[in-house]
């Protein structure tokens, strides 16, 4: 009992999990700009705005593709999230259970929590590259696929040690400092653009645009075995990075608790801070590395940070790093629990923190984090669509809502072969070149859409007939 | 206290942005610029979980 307590006291709350959320516990919309301005100010932001350069992309591409991307992806969340999240008032899960049966959400679980456990793995390497600063290990390169060093490999040990313990027995402590945080995390991001620019020999804000062309997005070759982006590859990615979470309707869970769906434009904060001026700082700090030092194309968030603003930039990235990774750590292992409920909650935290630091060895996720975010998005996309059509669609085209709770079927066949079929199909056209990872997500969300619609009203009226 | 937390707060956020702007028009240098960014990371990490509620 004494056990049972304390585990209670050190872990979120996680109420209504089973039920709709009551107007008692409804949230204002500040709670989300809040949450999302935090969430997406993280360490692996340092990743992805020097791979776009890696990619060769130019300044107008990079600029007018992540407005529109981040837009795009508030508005997903605004019209497809929201809505059903304000209605129904249920987490992602409970939801899928009634529509899907509890044995295909098991399996939605272990994929989900695999995800979380590489997306975490990318964290734990960055934050490695902060820490190894002080030991000269040697740190990986753009193209390492594997653990390069003795030093990288105890340096990444370490650090996913300290997250993995943190995230099972004070995650309460590193949410609070999360939200502390978060205002001068942001600032210290925008801090890394200004001051590389400088050093890039940019001068007066009139001077940004033209040397920005020429010095830092300049539109050449992509930097090897990298594809090349245009405006298009920009939009899309940023639009889908998020993919699980809008489209993918993960965030159900989260504004189950908005007193109205429009609280949604709050995403806003995220996006436009986090993969907007983050994106394009980080971008800035490693187009300075390559003119200063040509060459070298480490993407090394760590180096890249103490070069621009010293111990500070340090200190932020191990914070947005550790303060992302943390949550991660936290969902990777509620959705491995989900699978074995008896587990212990701790147990499964540090099962799942350590997975995620051997994956953070191999530097391979973070150097090939676009295609991994992409393909992170993808798994869990179909299911998304089968949400949205089961909860606007169902009636329309005349088959049952939420069969699998009212049939009590443990696997509804038709959102499976939706999710599975798409999953497969989308991989497979993009194995064969036929559409590259960043736009395949658009036709498989309909075609998804298209599947589940079909296989309800084939497999229900089969069942109807028996 | 709480009030003189929140001042210190205020005052470590515009002492994280302001350098690096003076260094962008070439009125701190380089090193100056690292150190006070520094000195206002510990005064932020100080002063704001003293006033901020969650």
């Amino acid at each position: 009992m004494a056990d049972d307590t304390s585990r209670k006291q050190d872990e979120p709350v996680e109420e209504f999990e089973r039920e709709p959320v009551p107007e008692r516990a409804w949230l204002g919309f500040s709670s989300f700009v809040g949450q999302y301005a935090g969430e997406h100010t993280a360490g692996t932001e340092l990743m992805i705005g020097p791979l776009f350069i890696a990619s060769g992309v130019s300044a107008p591409a990079v600029v007018g593709g992540l407005f529109a991307g981040n837009l795009l992806a508030v508005l997903s969340w605004v019209f497809l999230t929201a809505p059903i999240a304000v209605r129904a008032r249920m987490t992602l899960y409970f939801q899928l259970e009634k529509i899907c049966g509890r044995r295909l959400v098991t399996a939605y679980n272990l994929a989900n929590g695999v995800m979380f456990c590489f997306l975490a793995g990318a964290m734990v390497t960055v934050n490695a590259t902060a820490a190894g600063l002080w030991f000269d290990i040697a740190m990986p390169g753009l193209n390492d696929l594997y653990p390069n060093s003795a030093g990288w490999v105890a340096t990444v040990l370490v650090m996913g040690a300290l997250m993995t313990i943190v995230a099972a027995y004070g995650y309460k402590v590193v949410a609070r400092i999360a939200n502390i945080a978060a205002p001068w995390m942001v600032l210290v991001f925008i801090a890394y653009g200004i001051v590389a620019a400088r050093q890039l020999g940019i001068e007066s804000v009139g001077e940004f645009w033209p040397k920005a062309q020429a010095l830092i997005w300049t539109g050449g070759a992509p930097l090897a075995g990298r594809a090349k982006f245009t405006f298009w590859h920009v939009m899309f990615f940023a639009w889908f990075c998020n993919m699980a979470m809008h489209v993918g309707m993960a965030d159900l869970s989260v504004f189950r608790y908005a007193r109205k769906s429009w609280y949604a434009v709050g995403t806003a904060a995220g996006m436009y801070l986090g993969h907007f001026i983050a994106w394009l700082s980080a971008s800035i700090l490693y187009a300075q590395q390559l003119h200063a030092t040509p060459g070298n194309t480490d993407v090394l968030p760590g180096p890249l940070a103490y070069n621009a603003v010293g111990i500070a930039g340090v200190l932020c990235v191990i914070v947005a790093g550790w303060t992302t990774a943390n949550p991660t750590i936290y969902r990777a292992g509620l959705a491995f629990q989900a699978i074995s409920p008896r587990s212990s909650r701790y147990r499964v935290t540090l099962f799942t923190g350590a997975l995620a630091t051997v994956a953070g060895m191999f530097p391979a996720i973070a150097m090939k984090l676009l295609d991994f975010v992409a393909l992170y998005g993808l798994v869990l996309m179909p299911m998304g669509a089968v949400i949205f059509v089961d909860f606007w669609l169902a009636g329309k085209f005349g088959f049952e809502r939420n069969y699998a709770e009212k049939s009590g079927v443990p696997i509804n066949w038709a959102a499976a072969i939706a999710w599975v079929a798409t999953l497969a199909a989308c991989l497979a056209v993009v194995n064969m070149g036929g559409m590259q990872i960043y736009f395949i997500g658009l036709p498989g969300w309909f075609a998804a859409a298209a599947l589940y619609i079909v296989m309800s009203r084939v497999l229900q009226r089969k069942e109807v007939r028996l | 206290m709480k009030r003189v937390a929140r001042v210190v707060s205020f005052a470590a956020l515009a002492g994280t942005i302001l350098p690096p702007v003076l260094f962008f028009a070439g009125m701190a240098d380089i090193e100056t610029m690292k150190r006070w960014m520094l000195i206002a990371a510990i005064a932020w990490f100080a002063a704001t979980p003293l006033w901020m509620r969650k």
